[in-house]
């Protein structure tokens, strides 16, 4: 882990060109993007980027990304839902191919990160929340942690429409599966998986109640969706006796 | 030193010269806090200038009794929204600091909830800084900052510190919260001063 260290003392964000490596549909609604970054640092679990797009006519749009990918390298996954209303995810989830450039700015943000502890250590367990296309930086998070065995508790509850809607469904499963500890619970809002019989509907206190590290555990929580999402779900914790100093917050804007 | 995506057009031409650059214009409200939103009630609330030489403290309702402005100023946040226009109504910065005496040329915000954000002094006075505890008419919403908040509407917004209890004046430019964690000292929007 020494070159995330090295990372922590050093981060060092630049605009970089970015090359279009794949695109594929991840969900009805969104698409993962493979970046290939030429000059990239690296970045930490957690971190984001700024995406900017310009026009013939030199107009440009800039947006902000979570990241879905972590570590060394020049390689970056982005995971990013389409909005109804939008001027830049639909052009990245319909129209944006392999060979394609585009410009990031980052890695960006030190706060709504995870880094493995010391070798040997293991680290306060960790909850992680995530509504909707909110998983992703929460993906990289638990992929972080599974990639490098840590010991930590991690537990995972994603709100999400459909089955069909789960980001990262293969990735979260392997990384489940793996030696890292991680606890993996889905809140279906619409309808859940076939023959499962489970509950349908909105996250609500109790549920949440019942999936989460317990606040004795003293976890730290990160919390991502939608401003509603993240509003409801820090509240309740707080009355559920975590520790609001221990919960990390970030929501996707309007934009 | 931008190149073209290949088709990309965008959407929007409505290229406003109250729109710093790298900024989209939105007509809601977004919102951004690394952590649970606090529940401050009036009743308990008091916000407090900390100088060298002591400082000076108000209530709530001590603070109503202070001179009220009406502000309408565009906001930018540094994650490229921008709002045009937007009503508050707050307390001059410098109405607080007539109270105030101090050499200290650097102010650090603190918040409940323990956000903490740095502002020269000289970037609160001359009417470009209040404390605002109503927005388009009505109470601060807690998620948007209320009961009060800071409105520094010059600088990107996460320097407005949301919740805002006091100001503690400093001797050197402290980075505050965000400022540890990857956003820039100064924060000017006419100069993206985004990041680090």
């Amino acid at each position: 882990m020494s070159e995330v260290q090295q990372l922590q003392a050093a981060p060092r964000t630049a605009w970089h060109v970015a090359e279009v490596t794949e695109t594929r549909r991840e969900t009805p609604t969104a698409a993962r993007i493979s970046l290939d970054v030429v000059g990239w640092p690296g970045n930490l679990a957690g971190q984001h980027l700024d995406v900017r797009l310009t026009a013939p006519d030199g107009y440009t749009a800039t947006r902000s990304y979570s990241i879905a990918s972590s570590g060394d390298g020049e390689r970056v996954v982005l995971a990013v839902d389409r909005l109804p209303d939008g001027e830049v995810s639909p052009f990245l989830v319909d129209e944006l191919r392999a060979g394609d450039r585009l410009e990031v700015h980052g890695p960006l943000g030190a706060f709504f990160v995870w880094r493995p502890p010391a070798s040997g250590a293991v680290g306060r367990p960790v909850q992680l929340i995530a509504g909707g296309s909110g998983v992703v930086p929460l993906v990289a998070i638990a992929r972080a942690h599974a990639d490098a065995g840590d010991a930590t508790p991690f537990r995972l509850l994603y709100s999400v429409r459909t089955p069909d809607d789960v980001f990262f469904a293969a990735e979260l499963e392997a990384a489940r599966r793996g030696p890292a500890p991680l606890e993996v619970e889905f809140v279906y809002t619409r309808s859940a998986p076939d023959g499962s019989g489970g509950p349908v509907g909105r996250i609500t206190r109790e549920r949440l109640a019942a999936a989460v590290i317990g606040a004795d555990a003293a976890p730290i929580v990160y919390v991502c969706g939608s401003t509603g999402f993240v509003e409801r779900v820090a509240a309740w914790l707080i009355e559920l006796g975590h520790d609001q100093a221990a919960i990390r917050t970030e929501r996707y804007g309007g934009t | 030193m931008s190149f073209i995506t290949r088709g990309f057009t965008g959407r929007s031409r409505e290229r406003d010269d109250r729109l710093p650059p790298g900024q989209t214009l939105v007509h809601d409200f977004p919102v951004l806090s690394a952590g649970p939103t606090p529940e401050v009630d009036t009743a308990d609330w008091e916000f407090t200038i900390r100088t060298e030489h002591g400082g000076r403290r108000w209530s709530w309702d001590e603070f109503m009794q202070l001179e009220i402005e009406d502000v309408t100023t565009d906001i930018h946040c540094v994650t490229h929204w921008s709002k045009l226009g937007t009503n508050w109504r707050g307390v001059s910065l410098d109405t607080l600091f007539a109270e105030v005496e101090t050499e200290y040329d650097y102010v650090m915000a603190h918040s409940y909830g323990g956000y903490t954000t740095n502002v020269p002094l000289e970037e609160l006075l001359g009417g470009r800084a209040w404390v605002a505890f109503e927005f388009d008419g009505e109470p601060l919403d807690p998620e948007h900052g209320g009961p009060a908040r800071l409105l520094v509407p010059h600088l990107y917004f996460w320097k407005s510190a949301k919740w805002v209890r006091g100001l503690e004046l400093m001797p050197t430019d402290d980075p505050g919260f965000w400022e540890q964690n990857g956003y820039h000292l100064h924060g000017d929007p006419w100069k993206e001063e985004r990041y680090w």
